[in-house]
């Protein structure tokens, strides 16, 4: 939103699913003058991604609405570039890149997808199983389409009935964990009742397409776009023609934020404490960037955060909260150990399959005794557009490297506006260019 | 209901609706190739959301940018496949 | 020594693994510690020059000859080498600078490097993405750019199958006459001992004048064309050779990915890997100062690299009088990629007593050094 720019406030929340809204609203009911950056076109973060607001649910749209009512100002299409310190980050809004300086950070970026290469996994028309969700709700057309859907997690199943919804002919919904850990899993769900009706409902909305556990695609085939997948179903192979294959192998932490900033991870996700407090004073994470656990985990993470940005401790820590943000954390676990990619996944890739989709750096390339620096500076894996987002969870799952380092700028800024912001602050520079409108 | 814009792809203007991602658009178009790799095989949108940088474009003369994080603009004129 | 000498080389960086190569060919056996990767430290952080710098004579004639061997080397290198004779533009300023830059040529000449000023319009031919009312350039057209961590890597690798070439993964404790200390516990013994370990050469041998001279990079996304030379400008020594405080100078290459690499900084902070954004700030306003199309390209990253600085400029190449039988092949501060060839060269020549190809007096460790500067 206009106007917000550049402006101190008490507390930035750098993302607005349902963890960085809901740290958002707790921080501006303490009184609290709260911006929120999120690189979408609009608040809700990938899980309430959406053009109109009146498709959303119930619990959706009544976040939104206290956002709003609390005064909790939203900055959509904002991206961080980079962080001068923890008060002060670098922010492209919208193609304008200034300073934004609080008092107290709150990162709450959500987690991206893990891919496992395969051959054939560059071909226009595979995506991530989220990735066509959100091409989907971003105005993506598959009426009449064919689409297989491979992947692991309870994703799977709102993108299965988001797709049929859309008119699609989904041939296949594949899950790669086993029948048995998917009913151990779900009986769990038995103490959350509404969860198990939302998963029969999507199960109802996809009815007419089957679903296999312990199956996964091996290979797509095509040129210049995807004609047909070669599929793993319960030990036997299938060839199925088709237009789209939504695939992955499950969520990893979006941490190049917070790296940025400073803060140390937990193997691949943001270190926080029982207040949510990263290990830089005057930061705080919550949501999936601090383990993938499910939105309403997050959303009580993000009260945790929002009161103890406040500087409301006690309330932070109050049990009720505590309880579940525990709980959360007990989900994350199940989650993780149920849906954990199966070892035939790792072994998909063959030597000529491009393991980094930026510099094209393919399986044979890489000796898995080297270390990632090593492999990114012999054969400058990582070294591309997306900075190692997509290869690095790669490969710290199949050769077991070290979580890809994040290192500024992220996103790729331009180089005119990164460096103006990197110099001396712009309210420096009205001043001695005789004083600006802008002031905090 | 938003109504329609129009976009110029590849040199040929479509209509297309005013709230969807040019990402959105050009699939919807039929375009696959959004880029082209180092050996020149083409590449598309994967994960929809900013992260793995594969459906770039040239829009309004300005090389690599993501197609998934922007708007469609009315005259906005795209370039697919470099 | 009876025969062909058993050589310890430690710091597989480009100028090690050109030393060790150089051995290995002369007849040497040759083992080459390493505690990382080949190419993993300074080597891994560098632009990937091959220049024909010329602050002094000596510096001159280490680089000419040292370029001459990578011209000799070039084609022999994998492709990820990325070796590009892109050929360097001095760009002045204004006029005065652009007389300097003339006055430099008669240096040229003496060392047989080609080099001719150029007046604004054919500089502009040359490079139209410059911004408008510079002077002229300076135009050497022989000097390459590389990627040295792939160079290193290949290096290792043909060394290696010498079959007279070990590489031995581990860390150095202490030197001793003809002797090295592992950290393991370990003690190797050989006729010669060569330290290339950069800037960590000085903890290997206490006294060793070398500082660590830090300097940022930031990588582009790829503009094919954008840029077609190696752009320096003329006031890129005064930042180079003055130490001290904390400056930056345009440099940017064309890399054969068509991307821009973009520096260059300096300054003296010890081995701090924290970006200074102040600095960094300051390094990509002067290189969108000079190249405003710069403005509009994508910043893909950003690292620090420390290069190994010697008070007079020079690197030390030579025997280290101290502990017998130990020669260094080190401080080459923002060089070291340009001269390991012929830093190869005089090591090779002092080890087996042979003539060296330039004279190596200037290079001897052990002369007599002006004060070092230090950070603050």
């Amino acid at each position: 939103m206009n106007g917000s720019r550049g402006v101190a406030v008490d507390v930035l929340v750098v993302g607005a699913g349902p963890a960085g809204l809901s740290a958002a609203i707790t921080a501006a009911e303490h009184g609290k003058r709260v911006l929120v950056l999120d690189q979408g076109l609009r608040p809700g973060g990938q899980i309430w991604r959406h053009r109109d607001a009146a498709a959303l649910p119930v619990g959706a749209r009544a976040m939104l609405e206290r956002a709003r009512t609390t005064g909790v100002r939203i900055a959509s299409g904002a991206r961080v570039v980079d962080a001068i310190s923890a008060g002060e980050l670098i922010v492209d809004f919208r193609g304008r890149v200034d300073r934004q300086r609080s008092g107290a950070l709150i990162i709450a970026t959500g987690a991206k997808e893990r891919f496992l290469p395969f051959p054939g996994w560059t071909l226009p028309g595979v995506v991530g199983v989220g990735g066509l969700q959100a091409l989907l709700k971003s105005g993506l057309s598959l009426s009449g389409a064919r689409v297989v859907i491979a992947g692991t997690g309870p994703l799977l199943f709102p993108v299965a009935a988001t797709v049929a919804r859309a008119g699609a002919e989904l041939l296949l919904v594949a899950e790669q964990a086993s029948w048995s850990g998917l009913a151990a899993f779900g009986a769990r769900l038995v103490s959350k009742p509404m969860a198990l009706r939302q998963a029969v409902v999507y199960r109802w909305a996809f009815r007419n397409a089957p679903l296999r556990t312990s199956s996964w695609v091996t290979a797509a085939e095509g040129y210049g776009r995807l004609r047909r997948v070669i599929m793993h179903e319960r030990g036997r192979s299938s060839v199925i023609d088709c237009d789209w294959l939504a695939t992955g192998a499950g969520l990893v932490p979006n941490t190049e934020v917070a790296q940025v900033v400073g803060c140390a991870l937990d193997v691949d996700a943001i270190r926080v404490d029982a207040l949510q407090a990263t290990s830089v004073a005057g930061v705080w994470a919550a949501g999936e960037c601090t383990g993938v656990k499910g939105d309403a985990a997050a959303i009580a993470e993000g009260a945790v955060a929002g009161h103890a940005a406040a500087g409301e401790e006690s309330t932070a820590n109050g049990r009720a909260l505590q309880r579940d943000r525990d709980a959360g954390r007990g989900f994350a676990k199940r989650l993780a150990a149920t849906f954990a990619p199966r070892a035939e996944l790792l072994q998909l890739a063959h030597a000529d399959t491009v393991i980094c989709r930026c510099e094209d750096v393919r399986r044979g390339d890489i000796d898995p005794a080297w270390t990632q620096r090593q492999a990114k500076l012999w054969t400058r894996m990582g070294m591309g557009e997306c900075q190692g987002a997509v290869c690095g969870p790669a490969c710290a799952a199949l050769f077991n490297w070290e979580q890809n380092v994040a290192r500024p700028p992220i996103g790729a800024p331009r180089c005119g506006e990164w460096g103006e912001e990197l110099g001396e602050t712009r309210d420096e520079r009205r001043e001695t260019r005789g004083g600006g409108a802008l002031s905090s | 209901m938003t109504g329609n814009v129009t976009i110029v792809v590849d040199g040929v203007p479509h209509p297309v609706p005013a709230d969807i991602t040019l990402a959105a658009a050009l699939l919807n178009l039929g375009v696959a190739a959004f880029r082209r790799d180092l050996s020149h095989n083409a590449r598309g949108p994967v994960c929809g959301m900013g992260t793995c940088f594969e459906c770039r474009v040239t829009v309004d003369g300005v090389t690599n940018v993501r197609a998934c994080l922007e708007l469609v603009r009315a005259g906005m004129s795209v370039q697919s496949g470099a | 020594m009876a025969g062909a000498p058993d050589v310890i080389v430690i710091g597989a960086g480009l100028v090690g693994t050109m030393t060790a190569l150089g051995l290995v060919e002369a007849g040497a056996s040759v083992t080459l510690i390493e505690a990382a990767f080949p190419g993993g430290g300074s080597t891994g952080a560098a632009m990937g020059h091959i220049v024909a710098m010329d602050d002094s004579p000596a510096q001159l004639a280490l680089c000419a000859h040292s370029r001459k061997r990578w011209g000799q080397l070039a084609a022999s290198l994998p492709s990820s080498g990325e070796v590009d004779r892109c050929g360097t533009l001095w760009i002045a300023a204004d006029d005065a600078e652009l007389d300097a830059g003339r006055g430099r040529l008669a240096g040229y000449a003496n060392h047989h490097v080609n080099a001719e000023a150029v007046d604004a319009r054919a500089l502009y031919q040359l490079e139209p993405q410059l911004r408008p009312g510079l002077a002229g350039a300076l135009h050497v057209p022989g000097d390459a750019v590389c990627y040295p961590p792939a160079i290193a890597r290949a290096l290792t690798d043909r060394a290696a199958a010498s079959g007279r070439c070990v590489m031995l993964r581990a860390r150095v404790q202490a030197l001793a006459p003809q002797a090295v200390h592992l950290s393991d516990g370990a003690t190797m013994r050989a006729d010669a001992i060569v330290v290339a370990a950069g800037v960590a050469s000085p903890d290997l041998v206490p006294g060793l004048p070398i500082v660590p001279r830090k300097g940022h990079l930031v990588i582009s996304d790829r503009h094919p064309g954008m840029v077609r030379h190696q752009l320096v400008e003329l006031g890129y020594l005064q930042s180079a050779h003055t130490f001290g405080a904390a400056s930056v100078a345009f440099n940017v290459q064309p890399r054969r990915t068509g991307q821009v690499l973009i520096g260059s900084s300096r300054e003296l902070v010890g081995c701090n890997m924290q970006i200074n954004r102040e600095l960094l700030g300051a390094m990509l306003r002067r290189a969108t100062d000079f190249l405003p199309a710069l403005r509009r390209v994508r910043a893909l990253r950003t690292w620090v690299g420390f290069r190994p600085a010697t008070p007079d400029k020079l690197p030390l190449i030579g025997r280290w009088p101290a502990i017998d039988g130990v020669w260094i092949a080190a401080g080459h501060e923002g060089l070291g990629i340009t001269m390991a060839t012929g830093t190869a060269d005089l090591i090779v020549a002092g080890i087996l007593g042979r003539q060296p190809p330039i004279n190596a007096d200037p290079f001897l460790p052990d002369r007599p050094m002006p004060a070092m500067a230090h950070a603050g």
